[in-house]
């Protein structure tokens, strides 16, 4: 069973979490918390797996991440998953957020959170799989916003969020998830290590 | 076409989130959030009606404030008012909001019931799927409750859309995680299983987890499974990779399907059906055979996607153990990952040879590898592969190459990581002491251990090398000059000092020819480390010392110098005062021979599980070390072999007796009582007193011969419970707080609260008399089943009780399931020269672990048919003790633990009340109604509870309540 999802960005900030199992907010922050520690010190190039930290149930359960760009994607799972197979379904997630955000950003995250969590609530459903399957994933998104836009015809108009963010800050974070190489060089530019002591990124 | 497209959404929320993200400082940040709640708050309080897109942009935001770590109070109500719009987005951002911050608050679970109800029951599959992942995500008892029987319904109907039946699938499974007790099987679970053979592969993949779950716990009535899910895993395996379409996944077919059809086939033993096994074997082997083909694509994804298959086969033919054929070839496919390049694929590899490790057919091929093994625990980068490669070697271990693993681990510990320290150094003391062979090789190991990695050595370690070295003749001299060479490091670790002292404390004897280890020279080292120990290792030292005297006469004189100075006598720890005085005295007055029989040399240990193999049990769950039971059973005893060397008196009695210190160190008994013995922890030799220090004094002030003691009072058998012990339990059931017992010489009384599944229980034992009472000594003990439904722990009491003093204990209580039995408490002591031997009834009963529920009439009505099978239910009906009196029955109803409900009952005079038993595994809802008939005094009391067990012993306890 998938216990936990969470998705924060390089600097821990937390930019999904779903938990299947019931915990406080306290600790809900905590273990995000908790598991960005453990997992942003790890080097590029190690394995994909580790043991989830102290909160969410010690060495019972695995933490099977995966870092794309800005952002990492945490998924955390019991003895009964498949550790690759956990990979893949990351890879799927992304593959369709990328599909349904077109070339999918941090930014696109940060604006749409509820649709993400839409996605993912195709793909996943009190911590089963519940469709792996991509095409179906987006049709079934599709089909949803077909039923928004007619809900909602006036509020389709042009305002683009990806735009409104500060244009420094928002260089890194409209870095796509999906390029060439899906693994964002382990070395942070400097240039973006400056501009983050005197603004304040979320 | 993109499927969201970036231009809709709420301008309102894009603002916000764009201010947010502008704010340069966290206060800016905070503000802004504040004035924001300010804002959504006042809009939501305000007079005018939100039209529905307000309602959802609020919603939202507050959902987007929470993501950022801030408490989120309000909106709930809010979010559940959009459940009921009949438009799908505001509908879903109520899910939604729901989905994330909704737990079970029970007021508006009811609402949400209701809009999930009307949902369900839409016909509209996009808000029956909105309805089932509510359920599924929120997953409360209340939803199992109200929607455990409609939901198989909906997933077997001949007309369920696929994409529903999916959610109804997992939302079932979620349901039956949540609370088994309400999902029935039925009719419904023929019709799952075929759901393997859906035309969907979507609905097999929802189904398959349902279903191996459902197998994990009834798998005779799932077992026509297998079949299906072999002919299903063998369609996909033979399947090109481009005949499944939207399910090949970078070139392999189903790769997630498969993975899942393979665990389910775990749950289970090879099929019988020879048929159905040969296609399984086939399969099994294509897979191997396909790890061997070309890739047909270089990314990272394809090879992932077919060694996820991979790894689940392998872990499958794992499961079997009975193909040697295919364990070998498996052995192999994981010997190549060992060395790949991938480093996901080394960890799984090493993660799956542990399990290889422990079939008979694969262990020697498996050893085979060793030295890359060795070499991936020194050079990984990762630690994850490090702990991984040292779970290996642990598992390949045996005769042949423990010593070279135990080296290779002992050298690993000088770096490992902290946080694998005191596992590692489980492991090592564990191999090092099954494959010991040569016992100077075990000590030197273990005292290694202990030089290394001092701080993460538990208690357990340190003691299992003094229980060997105790049982084995031929190691003493040899530990006793070991730990002297080890003790003369200036700087040793605490651990060190104690088993030091202990095994000089008893064997120094054997080295104390040699004039560089005189017993002086022993006695100076020991003392030299004294003060800078701790409390319980300086009483460890005491001990030792007063078995130097018994050993070495010469160094009488010197000992007792230091037991008779200030810092030993005046001690301000009550504990080593004590030691120092009684071992004064007991070397001043007792003979040489009174001292030979009392400090005699400790008789060895009986034969028992390693404690450290517990602990390491207790440190990974029970699974992780399966195989190092049976091992434990194959080779355990081989040191411990002299166990069965004539027992001694004093042997005897320390074993018959308590559970004392010593007893903890050989682990396993199943020991709820509380000893008798000093509560010093480190105080292992004073067992040799085996009655401890009250006896010894007793003994010095009769007539200072101290082997005529009187036999301890505590290898007395525990009385049988008082015949009104029963009585006396009735009397708690309404109350937590009074006396429990009287007699002429002790007062018992008790105070306990509880929470939940916890509760914690002082008794205070009073000594109504002048005269002390010694010996005293309690018992809490578990009988019959109980040990399985309560978990109880105390500490030991102090064993005198002085006149006119009271002492105290604490009983920690968790409740692990529904009980009826009530624990006893033995409490034993000498009053005078006698032996007091009393067993009551602890009073504690299963209604203390009661929530109370508070409800209205519709609802209490509405769960009161719900339950309404017969064995739900317990009646009596029972004539008044004391007279009806309103107030009274009141009181006593709330001393129940429920929750006492008004205008329920549609007769005032009736009272009904309900409440939740919280236990660990599961919470019972339970329902009472208590009729009273003032004309013929009698009363007529029904419960009715999810569990039968639990309807009738309350209803058989509060029937003696009135």
């Amino acid at each position: 069973m998938i216990k936990a999802i969470l998705i924060f960005n390089n600097h821990g900030k937390p930019r999904l979490s779903k938990f299947y199992e019931h915990y406080s907010e306290d600790t809900e922050q905590q273990i995000i918390r908790e598991t960005f520690h453990l997992v942003s010190k790890r080097d590029e190039n190690v394995c994909n797996f580790l043991e989830g930290g102290i909160l969410i149930g010690g060495s019972d359960n695995k933490l099977i991440y995966r870092h794309y760009a800005t952002l990492y994607f945490v998924f955390c799972v019991d003895s009964s998953e498949s550790e690759l197979g956990i990979l893949d379904l990351i890879q799927v997630f992304v593959e369709t957020l990328d599909k349904c955000f077109e070339n999918v950003c941090e930014l696109d995250l940060i604006f749409h959170v509820d649709k993400v969590h839409n996605i993912l609530g195709e793909m996943v459903m009190g911590g089963m799989v519940l469709e792996t399957n991509m095409n179906e994933i987006i049709t079934q998104v599709d089909s949803q916003n077909k039923m928004e836009k007619s809900e909602y015809p006036v509020t389709a108009q042009g305002f683009i969020p990806r735009a409104s963010c500060s244009k420094l800050a928002g260089l890194m974070l409209k870095e796509p998830l999906l390029s060439v190489s899906y693994v964002w060089p382990s070395v942070i530019p400097v240039t973006f290590e400056q501009l983050s002591s005197h603004i304040y990124i979320n | 076409m993109p499927a969201v497209s970036k231009g809709d959404g709420m301008r309102g929320l894009a603002v916000f989130i764009s201010d947010i993200r502008n704010c340069k400082s966290k206060e800016a940040e905070i503000k802004r959030i504040n004035k924001e709640l300010a804002n959504i708050r006042s809009k939501f309080k305000g007079d005018k009606a939100l039209d529905g897109y307000s309602k959802k942009k609020y919603v939202c935001k507050l959902l987007f404030i929470f993501l950022l770590g801030h408490d989120i109070d309000f909106g709930h109500m809010e979010a559940v008012n959009l459940l009921s719009s009949n438009k799908y987005t505001e509908k879903q951002i109520g899910y939604l909001f729901i989905s994330v911050l909704v737990n079970s608050n029970s007021e508006l679970i009811r609402l949400i019931n209701n809009a999930i109800k009307n949902d369900l029951s839409s016909r509209n599959p996009t808000f029956m799927c909105l309805a089932l992942h509510c359920i599924a995500n929120v997953g409360s008892r209340e939803m199992a409750e109200a929607f455990a029987g409609e939901i198989p319904r909906i997933l077997v109907a001949g007309d369920t859309m696929d994409s529903v039946k999916q959610s109804a699938a997992l939302c079932l499974l979620r349901l039956y995680k949540t609370c088994p007790d309400l999902v029935l099987m039925g009719e419904w679970t023929s019709r799952v299983v075929h759901l393997l053979n859906d035309q969907h592969m979507g609905v097999v993949t929802a189904a398959i987890s349902l279903i191996t779950c459902l197998s994990q716990k009834n798998p005779d009535e799932f077992k026509t499974c297998v079949s299906l899910a072999v002919s299903r895993l063998s369609r996909i395996v033979s399947s090109a990779s481009t005949d499944l379409q939207d399910y090949t996944y970078y070139f392999v077919p189903a790769p997630w399907l498969s993975c899942k059809l393979l665990r389910l086939l775990q749950c289970y033993p090879p099929p019988e059906d020879g048929a159905v096994k040969g296609r399984l074997v086939e399969c099994l082997e294509t897979i191997l055979n396909k790890a061997q083909e070309p890739p047909k694509s270089k990314k990272v994804q394809h090879s992932n996607a077919k060694n996820a298959i991979l790894f689940e086969a392998i872990a499958l033919i794992i499961h079997y153990d009975s193909e040697p054929n295919l364990l070998v070839r498996a052995c192999n496919q994981l010997g190549q990952f060992l060395q790949h390049r991938e480093t996901n694929l080394r960890y799984l590899a090493l993660e799956s040879m542990c399990t290889l490790a422990s079939s008979e057919f694969s262990h020697e091929a498996v050893k085979t590898h060793i030295e890359t093994v060795i070499n991936a625990l020194k050079t990984e980068r990762d630690v994850s592969v490090r702990q991984r490669a040292a779970d290996l070697l642990y598992a390949m271990c045996d005769r042949s190459n423990a010593k070279q693993i135990v080296a290779e681990m002992l050298s690993y510990l000088e770096t490992a990581d902290y946080s694998i320290r005191e596992e590692m150094v489980l492991k090592v003391a564990i191999l090092a002491e099954k494959y010991a062979v040569d016992y100077s090789w075990y000590v030197d190991t273990i005292l290694n251990l202990i030089r290394i990695a001092g701080d993460y050595v538990s208690e357990e370690v340190w003691y299992r090398v003094i229980q060997i070295v105790i049982n084995r003749d031929d190691v003493q001299g040899y530990a006793a000059k070991t730990v002297f060479e080890a003790l003369q490091a200036p700087a040793c670790h605490e651990n060190m000092v104690k088993v030091g002292g202990y095994i000089l404390g008893e064997f120094g004897n054997l080295i104390a020819g040699d004039p560089r280890s005189s017993p002086l020279v022993q006695f100076n080292l020991l003392h030299s480390k004294f003060h800078l120990c701790s409390v319980p290792t300086r009483a460890l030292l005491l001990s030792a010392y007063i078995k130097f005297i018994n050993l070495f006469p010469e160094t009488k004189s010197t000992i007792q110098e230091v037991l008779r100075c200030d810092s030993q006598i005046r001690n301000s720890d009550v504990e080593l005062q004590q030691r120092a005085v009684e071992y004064l005295k007991l070397s001043s007055i007792a003979s040489t021979d009174v001292l030979a029989t009392v400090l005699e040399e400790m008789p060895p240990f009986p034969e028992r599980e390693s404690s450290i193999l517990a602990k390491l049990k207790k440190k990974k769950g029970p699974g992780a070390v399966s195989v190092e039971l049976e091992d434990g059973k194959r080779e355990g005893g081989e040191l411990n072999g002299g166990g069965e060397r004539g027992d001694t008196p004093a042997m005897s009695a320390s074993n018959a007796s308590t559970p004392s210190p010593s007893a903890d160190l050989l682990g396993l008994r199943p020991a709820p009582a509380v000893g008798s013995a000093p509560p010093s922890v480190g105080s292992l030799l004073v067992d040799v007193f085996s009655e401890g220090p009250a006896a010894a004094t007793a003994g010095v002030n009769d007539d200072g011969f101290l082997s005529s003691a009187p036999p301890p009072a505590v290898s007395e058998e525990p009385a049988p419970p008082l015949p009104e012990a029963e009585d006396l339990l009735n009397k708690f059931v309404c109350k937590n707080n009074g006396v429990l017992f009287e007699n002429q010489l002790l007062q018992i009384g008790i105070k306990s609260e509880y929470r939940q599944n916890l509760g914690r229980m002082y008794l205070f034992f009073g000594n109504k008399t002048s005269v002390q009472f010694v010996s005293f000594s309690t018992a809490v003990s578990c009988p019959g089943e109980l040990p399985t439904q309560l978990n109880l722990q105390t500490k030991t009491v102090e064993p005198l009780i002085e006149g006119g003093a009271q002492v105290q204990q604490v009983v920690n209580i968790e409740c692990l399931t529904d009980f009826i039995d009530a624990p006893l408490l033995n409490i034993k002591f000498r009053y005078g020269g006698a032996l007091q031997n009393i067993t009551l009834k602890l009073p504690v009963t299963i209604n203390k672990f009661f929530q109370p529920t508070e409800m209205l009439s519709q609802e209490f009505f509405q769960r009161w048919k719900q339950l309404s099978q017969p064995q739900q239910e317990a009646q009596k009906i029972f004539k008044s003790g004391h007279g009806i009196d309103t107030e009274v029955v009141k009181a006593k109803l709330l001393g129940l633990g429920t929750a006492l409900l008004e205008n329920v009952d549609p007769n005032p005079e009736n009272f009904v009340c309900a409440g939740v038993i919280q236990t660990k595994g599961q919470q019972v809802g339970c329902l009472l109604r208590l009729e009273p008939n003032a004309q013929a005094q009698m009363y007529r009391l029904t419960l009715r509870s999810s569990k039968d067990t639990v309807s009738k012993r309350i209803c058989d306890l509060l029937a003696e309540q009135f």
